[in-house]
């Protein structure tokens, strides 16, 4: 086996791999090692998250039980917690930089910036990203942008509060709100921060993907991960430059007076100047550009990550390999074609609103496809059903439950009833929210042992997994009958509306199954860091897994491989392969009489 | 054969040189071309919303400074003088090259000086930074290509620098390559502005 080959060789050619003494510093702080900068990522993330739970646990409470006072709460909220009764307003901060953390600082760069950057270069055969030092920049913006936002909470008048779409006049009046001032500032200049860390590092993982494969790692032999990394790269690249456009501009008429979002508002509203002309629409135009494509960057590499462990743990090939990489391109390419459908209520012309409608519901074609894949993989699999598998598989069924709602919001006719109640947030609460924390979960449990050299531990992972499926079905599975009856989102409380008291109770068991959901997640971060410690020794292989990254030796060395970059001579997925004698062939084993890493396998021989 | 684990100076790390021999395109200049990239979809943006906002009514129109002429002229021959320094290098004519450089900061600074004129010309005209929103996009859009100028001319005078010293030659191409490319996209991307706002007032 050549695993065992490459392990043998360790120890005899070091290569310069390990001779340079590096400090703490050097190895922990400022890494250009890409192995290292995907954990700082990670548990950055990882802290963001426990940030964004955190604040939906309180104002859960609040839904939950609108009139009844909490008074824990004042000793670490102060004045926003004043007696225990959550104020108003910051309820709004809470639900804006809740979702703010959850979509930019968890989904994207958490998980995008921790799996892009660990497996890329491992997974394609290169030593390390084309730029290092981009890749160091893009965690130091991103842990910046973090600080900036977290700083936002502290401020006088409170963080941003006009919902993480920060949609103007409220983000572009520095008086509107009380979270309109300084709050909306730092937000802006935290965003900024993050989107030059999301281009530092896409450029990066472009270059990797194009310039750095190694012999015989063809396009067509990629794992499905990488594609979906250098897709949601390259959407990223093409986006975020125009949210940050999008960005200036509110700037402008924030601090210097201009009308480009404003309409209508008189001088003493609005710092002294008169501010006519701008459209507020514009705003949404712009940032939904960008909103619905980071979609796809928030669910693409969760959809790659499931292929790659749903593959390697049902021990069968990726069902339709190249209809997954041709439907993650239709993906991405219509994610750029869609964003009205995030304003049918804004009076636009229904004909260019039923245009918005096609394109829509023309992306449940290549999302079915990507589903059918994945259960037709599934199929009379060997299914060695491991935490990560149970996620992955989570996954797909939230794939399934939240997708199928898309294809009620995509519909103008229904939207305009749906348009801002709570049927939209169960909807992309299930199809981007839990799905992709189901697919980042599920990257960390498989490629644990690859960050750091030891397994988690198992039973915890199952205890973890089904609390956290059971709970998140419970929390926002209710929300679309609540949708339904018109309950608005956003709103501190439904108290004064007669019509929607029978979804008192409904609150309560939403809010008592989010605090189980949440207190989940304590057994994930126990087994997280208790593992890095004292979990079991990993293999070097311990999946049984296809890919290059398996190949590389346990202790994760500076250049990855000990010796030579391996040569790759097949595709990731000769799982059970009929005629072979184990039950998985890695990337770099040749047939035999394979001389040519450039040359195709022999097909399969059938009994 | 050495690999070198970790690569203070950014690009290629960590390969050896026959993994280095395997890349397929030169990585800085796949770098660059990607943040073009990313510069074309910032400025698309603009356009696209003053397209939009134009398309919405209450629009002020008004006339170009005429300095906007001439500053397009100017980075218009300052791409072919760039080009004459990139062809020069190639063929080691080092006086040809040190003139065409020379030729093509000036063209550069002469620029970037016509733009800030050209905003005095627009505040003489009565149109302002803070007023209709087609006023504001001329600032804005002028502005921010202006802002990506500081770094090309920052480019062309570290070319410069480097060329005094000998250091571009016909066997050192990579870097008057890249500010050359940088440079052609600065010019192209303000004569399509300039002819984008001259059409769309």
């Amino acid at each position: 086996m050549s695993n065992q080959h490459l392990n043998n060789e360790d120890h005899n050619n070091h290569e310069g791999n390990d001779q340079h003494k590096q400090t703490f510093i050097s190895k922990y702080v400022f890494s250009m090692d890409h192995k290292m900068i995907a954990k700082q990522f990670l548990i950055t993330g990882i802290i963001m998250g426990c940030l964004g739970v955190l604040m939906s646990m309180v104002f859960r409470l609040q839904l939950a039980f609108p009139d009844t006072p909490f008074p824990f709460m004042e000793n670490f909220m102060g004045h926003w917690a004043k007696d225990g009764r959550l104020d108003p307003s910051f309820y709004l901060a809470l639900i804006t930089i809740h979702g703010t953390i959850m979509v930019f600082y968890v989904l994207t760069a958490g998980l995008s910036g921790t799996f892009s950057n660990l497996l890329i270069p491992l997974q394609i055969g290169a030593r390390d990203m084309a730029s290092p030092l981009f890749n160091m920049l893009s965690y130091w913006f991103f842990l910046l942008s973090s600080l900036v936002l977290v700083s936002s909470l502290f401020v006088d008048g409170g963080p941003a509060s006009s919902g993480w779409t920060i949609y103007p006049p409220l983000s572009a009046l520095p008086t509107a709100i009380s979270g309109s001032g300084m709050g909306m500032t730092l937000w802006l200049i935290a965003i900024i921060l993050f989107v030059v860390s999301s281009l530092l590092g896409g450029v990066n993982y472009i270059a990797t993907v194009i310039n750095m494969r190694t012999l015989g790692m063809k396009m067509t032999r990629l794992p499905l991960t990488v594609w979906s990394f250098l897709l949601t790269a390259i959407l990223g690249l093409l986006s975020f430059p125009v949210l940050l456009g999008a960005g200036l501009l509110l700037i402008f008429d924030r601090s210097f007076g201009t009308s480009f979002y404003l309409s209508d508002i008189p001088a003493d509203l609005a710092g002294g100047i008169e501010r006519v002309g701008g459209s507020p629409i514009l705003f949404q135009h712009l940032f939904w550009f960008l909103g619905h494509p980071e979609v796809y960057i928030i669910i693409l590499p969760a959809l790659g990550i499931t292929s790659e462990v749903l593959a390697t743990n049902a021990r069968k090939p990726i069902f339709g390999y190249r209809a997954m990489i041709g439907s993650m391109i239709a993906i991405a390419v219509l994610s750029f074609v869609v964003w009205g459908h995030h304003m049918f209520v804004t009076g636009m012309n229904p004909f260019l609103g039923s245009v918005f409608v096609l394109g829509t519901l023309i992306i449940a074609v290549p999302s079915a496809v990507k589903t059918f894949n994945y259960l037709a993989t599934l199929w009379k699999g060997n299914l060695r059903l491991t935490p990560a598998m149970l996620f992955a598989i989570g996954l797909v069924s939230f794939f399934i439950s939240g997708g199928l709602t898309g294809l009620f919001l995509g519909n103008a006719a229904l939207d305009i009833n749906l348009h801002d109640t709570y049927f939209v947030v169960a909807h992309f609460h299930i199809v981007m929210g839990s799905a992709a924390i189901f697919g980042m979960m599920s990257g960390i449990y498989h490629w644990y042992p690859k960050m750091f050299g030891r397994m988690m531990n198992s039973t915890l992972g199952y205890l973890h997994f089904w609390i956290t499926f059971i709970a998140a079905y419970c929390v926002f599975f209710p929300m679309h009958f609540m949708g339904l009856a018109g309950v608005p989102r956003r709103y501190y409380a439904i108290t004064a509306y007669d019509q929607f008291d029978v979804f008192v109770n409904m609150n309560v068991f939403i809010t008592i199954a989010a605090l189980i959901g949440g207190a989940a997640q304590l057994i994930f971060l126990f087994n997280f860091f208790y593992s890095i410690r004292k979990g079991k020794k990993a293999e070097q292989n311990p999946w049984e897994s296809n890919t290059l990254e398996w190949t590389t030796p346990v202790e994760r060395i500076h250049g990855n491989w000990p010796g030579e970059i391996p040569h790759v001579y097949r595709w990731p997925y000769d799982y059970s392969k009929p005629g072979a004698l184990t039950d998985f062939i890695p990337q770099n084993i040749p047939d035999e009489g394979q001389t040519d890493p450039l040359e195709e396998t022999k097909p399969p021989v059938h009994a | 054969m050495k690999n070198e684990t970790i690569n203070r100076n950014g690009t290629v790390a960590a390969l050896s040189e026959k993994e280095a021999e395997r890349l397929l395109v030169n990585p800085q200049k796949l770098v660059l071309w990607l943040l073009i990239v990313a510069s074309v979809m910032l400025f698309a943006a603009f356009t696209s919303a003053y397209i939009v906002r134009r398309g919405e009514g209450n629009w002020q129109i008004f006339d170009l400074p005429p300095m906007f002429m001439y500053t397009t002229i100017f980075i218009a021959l300052s791409s072919i003088t760039m080009q004459w320094a990139f062809i020069s290098a190639k063929k080691d004519q080092l006086r040809m090259q040190k003139i065409a450089l020379f030729l093509t900061l000036g063209l550069g600074v002469a620029f970037m000086i016509g733009q800030w004129v050209g905003w005095e010309q627009l505040v003489a005209n009565n149109v302002h930074l803070v007023g209709n929103p087609s006023e504001s996009f001329v600032y804005v859009i002028s502005g921010l290509h202006l802002f990506h100028m500081i770094g090309g001319v920052a480019f062309v005078l570290i070319v410069l620098i480097k060329t005094l010293n000998h250091g571009i030659h016909s066997k050192k191409m990579s870097t008057i390559g890249l500010c050359k490319t940088y440079w052609h996209f600065l010019g192209a991307m303000w004569i399509y502005l300039y002819i984008f706002l001259l059409l769309n007032r």
